[in-house]
């Protein structure tokens, strides 16, 4: 069981991978980068955590006390924004070649061939 | 290539990616029994050393301050990508007069407001704001901070869209004023940085007085840092709703030249 | 002056944010003068660095954070000369881009300003870091700019594809070298790089160390473009604004093998040590793929920035054998090869942007001959494709020179056949297209009956009258091409490079002085290498070049024999290669997936 966190994560990464090679619709493509994002959450997190400890606010515990590892938190904040940046990103250029090109249809987008 | 040759060929890449995934986690700690020096040694110097009792505001704003420079930064980018990709292409034209009816679309309209989201909207965006703003001036001490309440302001701003109509959106979040805060978010951080480097110390050393660990006004550059991020976050976050909202509702194909 | 290393990073931030703030106040000339003089200061704080950190190298800690007992709590940068040289040239790119600019699209204000003051912080903050998640950060600044100025015409659906290629591709790889982070912090519990590296040193290669390593070179591989990550650059490089594909061919694909250089000199070669010579021939191989696929896309080209763009793939594959030789004489020789190239592409890509404002197009053949008016600019044009080619005195074939004669000390003599080859087939195309757009060589309709990728459909960058070119547009593309050849007549530049890269590639020499504060002791400078050899066989190479430019122009005048058998025998797999960059994003991503399958393999099976 002790394994279960981890594989969770690949699994998020692989299966956002199958996602974004399939995709019919650019907005679904988005999402499913988006699907491979949340494998980094899982990892990181599952990484720093501690039976039994507390989260790493020392208000009511003693410093020093058994705390869960505060810096894979502080990355994980870290690529939270980045998620929603590069997601923004993403969405604004997939409205732009919905105008230009009228699909959202990576199937359909043929223009840089060679 | 085709559908089934591109599933082919990435099914042959993703077994490999994946035995490969599955073998470099084997080789991690087991889970729930992390032992690594750097959190720990965090965990117990961190609120002496900074007076902040939420550790992971003191990694993210102090420790590893320079990374979150580089993280708000990052949505100040974002902010600008957007506003540069979403910017009315030669052949459309912004018309918020919606009298015309020549350009008038009435799929793109935003859906008539009911009473009860109306009222119900109008009520929650005084507690939102509050909400927000306590947790950005909170971050130091208790889970939050900048980024989130930046986030949750920036959800005052959807409620009066959801409430009002875009227009007064507009009004209530002029893009000046957005785009002031933005700046104003970004640029203050490294403001903050320059305050220890005109006291001769490293960038971003805090020389400001820490106060008593546990009381608002604590933790020095951190608390200050917050509301930076925090103004920055709600105006970036602000100016990307009001982008992609233009272009749903406002932005029209110029017809007739 | 150790204050100057936070200012290099916070200057350009910090400017950018000041002109976002004054967008209302000042008018477009306002802008430009502000963004040049705030590029043009961090040159000058990076040269002034450089120059110091030639005699010493320094260590910085934000917040005041320096390690106690070996512990990092902070982050660090470290001024070294080898970041320093990226840096400098990061900084000399984007003032260059920026003047260049004067005359670009005046529709958005400010806001191509200020993502370019911001691109080149990121660029920055990227080399002078020691750390490895600040080098992600950094990564996803760049990132994030470079997105939003690929896709900056959006107008054209071919830029707009090209930067969602782009984005998507380059989002992957940044989740993989996360992902690495992630592996090597539950390893080690460092996210310093000597830190982590000190621990590893001490512990097995074992699958952790490997994917963590495999994970990060993939990720850096997507933003360096080598093959098979490569398939997103001839897509947003054809379509993205000329100045922006400066920036783009002449430093971003770089600073991706930079970060491979450094995370493994840093982190890995401890842990690694034994099965360095397998690391080796998997680098170099890769590399040679590279170079050799990138090469044999460029010649078929006939829109000329995707033409450039493809070059850049195989020179790109050129300085990944140099640096995976793993060794501090081809590590200098990759750095010289690597700054007088960059400036090389910088010219070309600029005089690419002349013709655009000229011509309203790039299309090799649409512009038959139309280019006789400016031949100044085609002269330019020639003297890059020379420069490609490694001609002496430009700086290139010194280079080249000391990446070919160190292959061969260390069992890799075919190096120089690949590196002549693959600058003789990305430097003809090149002449070709110089040759038939200035002066109107060879006969027009003699090929190009395959369909054409898109990028630039003739929509003009720039707003002024199209009948002169603008004297600040020749001048830079000159000044680029200038500097690339005076750095090839400084005597001893790579030598100069090499305690440098000694100490690079020192990994207990750079712990000791992030972790402890010792600074190393001082290398004495080794003899200098003569480089005539070098220098004849870039002369050879720009001949031969030559030549091949000249059979592509009159290919109809070839036999008929012999036009079948190159019909025959190179016509399917050049339409089979081809054919693989077929623009859809699902394609890429599943090459890069096999990408990441592929190099795991290898590794596991050469150093597990």
């Amino acid at each position: 069981m002790s394994f279960l966190p981890f594989a969770v994560a690949a699994w998020l990464f692989a299966v956002g991978l199958y996602g974004i090679v399939t995709s019919r619709h650019l907005i679904h493509l988005v999402v499913c980068l988006s699907v491979v994002q949340s494998s980094t959450y899982v990892l990181l997190l599952a990484i720093g955590y501690r039976t039994g400890a507390s989260a790493p606010i020392f208000v009511e515990i003693p410093p020093g006390a058994p705390a869960v590892d505060p810096v894979v938190q502080a990355l994980t904040l870290t690529d939270v924004v980045v998620a929603a940046t590069v997601s923004a990103l993403l969405l604004a250029m997939a409205v732009q070649v919905h105008k230009k090109a009228g699909t959202f249809d990576p199937d359909e987008l043929d223009t840089l061939q060679g | 290539m085709s559908l089934r040759g591109r599933r082919n060929l990435f099914a042959l890449g993703v077994l490999g990616f994946s035995v490969l995934f599955l073998w470099g986690l084997n080789g991690l700690p087991a889970f729930g029994h992390y032992e690594g020096v750097y959190g720990i040694t965090l965990n117990r110097v961190a609120v002496t050393q900074r007076h902040a009792t939420n550790l992971v505001a003191a990694v993210t704003f102090d420790y590893r301050g320079f990374d979150t420079l580089g993280e708000e930064f990052i949505l100040f980018a974002a902010v600008v990508g957007v506003a540069i990709l979403l910017r009315a292409q030669r052949d459309e034209a912004a018309t918020p007069d919606e009298e015309d009816e020549e350009t008038k679309d009435e799929s793109r309209d935003a859906p008539h407001t009911s009473d009860a989201v109306r009222v119900l909207g109008l009520a929650l965006i005084g507690p939102t704001v509050l909400f927000g703003l306590y947790i950005v001036a909170h971050g130091h001490l208790t889970p939050g901070g900048g980024f989130q309440g930046g986030v949750v302001l920036a959800t005052a701003a959807l409620l009066v869209y959801l409430t009002g109509e875009y227009v007064a959106l507009r009004r209530v979040s002029p893009e000046s004023v957005t785009e002031l805060a933005e700046s104003v978010g970004a640029g203050g951080y490294a403001a903050i940085g320059f305050i220890g480097l005109l006291t001769g110390q490293a960038f971003l050393t805090n020389v400001l007085p820490l106060g008593m660990t546990g009381q608002l006004n604590s933790s020095g550059t951190i608390l200050l840092i917050n509301l930076a991020v925090g103004v920055g976050v709600a105006g970036g976050f602000s100016l990307i709703l009001a982008e992609f909202l233009e272009q749903t509702l406002l932005v029209r194909e110029r017809e007739h030249g | 002056m150790s204050v100057l290393l936070p200012l290099s990073v916070v200057v350009p931030l910090v400017a950018a944010t000041l002109l976002m703030a004054a967008s209302r106040a000042w008018n477009r000339r306002g802008y430009d003068v502000f963004a040049i003089a705030a590029a043009g200061s961090v040159l000058v704080i990076c040269i002034v660095l450089l120059f110091n950190s030639t005699r010493e190298p320094m260590v910085y800690w934000f917040g005041d954070w320096s390690p106690k007992d070996g512990v990092a709590l902070g982050v660090s940068f470290v001024a070294e000369p080898i970041a320093l040289t990226l840096a400098t040239l990061a900084a000399f790119l984007v003032t260059a881009s920026l003047v260049y600019s004067w005359h670009f699209f005046d529709t958005v204000g400010n806001l191509f300003h200020v993502l370019m003051l911001v691109f080149l912080g990121a660029m920055i903050g990227f080399c002078l870091t020691g750390d490895l998640f600040t080098l992600f950060v950094f990564f996803e600044l760049m990132s994030v700019t470079a997105f939003s100025l690929a896709g900056y015409k959006i107008e054209e659906e071919g830029s707009l594809q090209g930067s969602l290629n782009f984005a998507v591709t380059n989002s992957i790889g940044a989740f993989l070298i996360l992902s690495g982070i992630a592996l090597l912090y539950g390893r080690t519990g460092a996210l310093n790089l000597a830190q982590i590296g000190e621990s590893l040193a001490g512990g097995p290669a074992d699958g952790l160390v490997i994917t963590a390593f495999v994970f990060l070179i993939a990720g850096y591989f997507v933003k360096a473009a080598v093959v098979p990550f490569h398939f997103w650059l001839p897509d947003t490089y054809a379509s993205a604004p000329t100045p922006v594909c400066v920036l783009f061919a002449g430093i971003l694909s770089e600073l991706g093998l930079y970060a491979i250089a450094r995370v493994y000199w840093t982190m890995f070669d401890g842990v690694f040590g034994a099965g360095l010579v397998n690391l080796r021939a998997v680098m170099v191989g890769t590399g040679a793929v590279t170079a050799i696929v990138g090469a044999v896309m460029c010649w078929p080209q006939r829109h000329i920035k995707r033409l450039l763009a493809f070059s850049t793939v195989s020179h790109v594959g050129m300085f990944l054998v140099g640096v995976g030789l793993f060794s501090p004489v081809a590590l200098a020789g990759t750095v010289v090869y690597l700054v007088t190239d960059g400036l090389v592409k910088g010219s070309l890509f600029f005089c690419a942007g002349i013709l655009l404002h000229r011509l309203s197009s790039v299309d090799e053949l649409g512009c038959d001959g139309l280019g006789r008016d400016i031949p100044y600019t085609g002269i330019l044009f020639l003297l890059g494709g020379l420069g490609l080619a490694g001609l002496p005195p430009f700086g290139t074939f010194v280079g080249k020179a000391i990446i070919e004669e160190e292959a061969a000390h260390l069992g890799y003599s075919w190096v120089t056949y690949l590196v002549v080859a693959a600058s003789v087939l990305t430097a003809a195309p090149v002449l070709r297209a110089g040759a038939r757009v200035f002066w109107g060589y060879g006969p027009g309709d003699a090929y190009g009956h395959h369909s054409e990728a898109e990028g630039d459909e003739g929509e003009p960058e720039t707003s002024e009258a199209r009948d002169i070119t603008p004297p600040l547009m020749w001048v830079t593309a000159a000044a680029l091409l200038g500097v690339s050849l005076v750095a090839g007549m400084i005597p001893d530049l790579s030598i100069r490079l090499e305690p440098a890269a000694d100490f690079f590639l020192d990994r207990g020499a750079y712990a000791d002085l992030v972790l402890r504060g010792v600074t190393p002791h001082e290398v004495p400078l080794p003899p200098g290498a003569p480089l005539l050899k070098g220098a004849v066989i870039g002369l050879i190479t720009a001949l031969a070049a030559v030549f091949a430019a000249a059979m592509g122009l009159w290919h109809a005048k070839l036999p008929a024999s012999m036009k079948g058998i190159i019909a025959k025998g190179l016509g399917p797999p050049f339409g089979r290669l081809r054919a693989l960059h077929s623009g859809h994003v699902g394609d890429y991503v599943a090459w890069l997936t096999v990408g990441v399958a592929v190099l795991g393999g290898l590794l596991a099976a050469t150093i597990g």
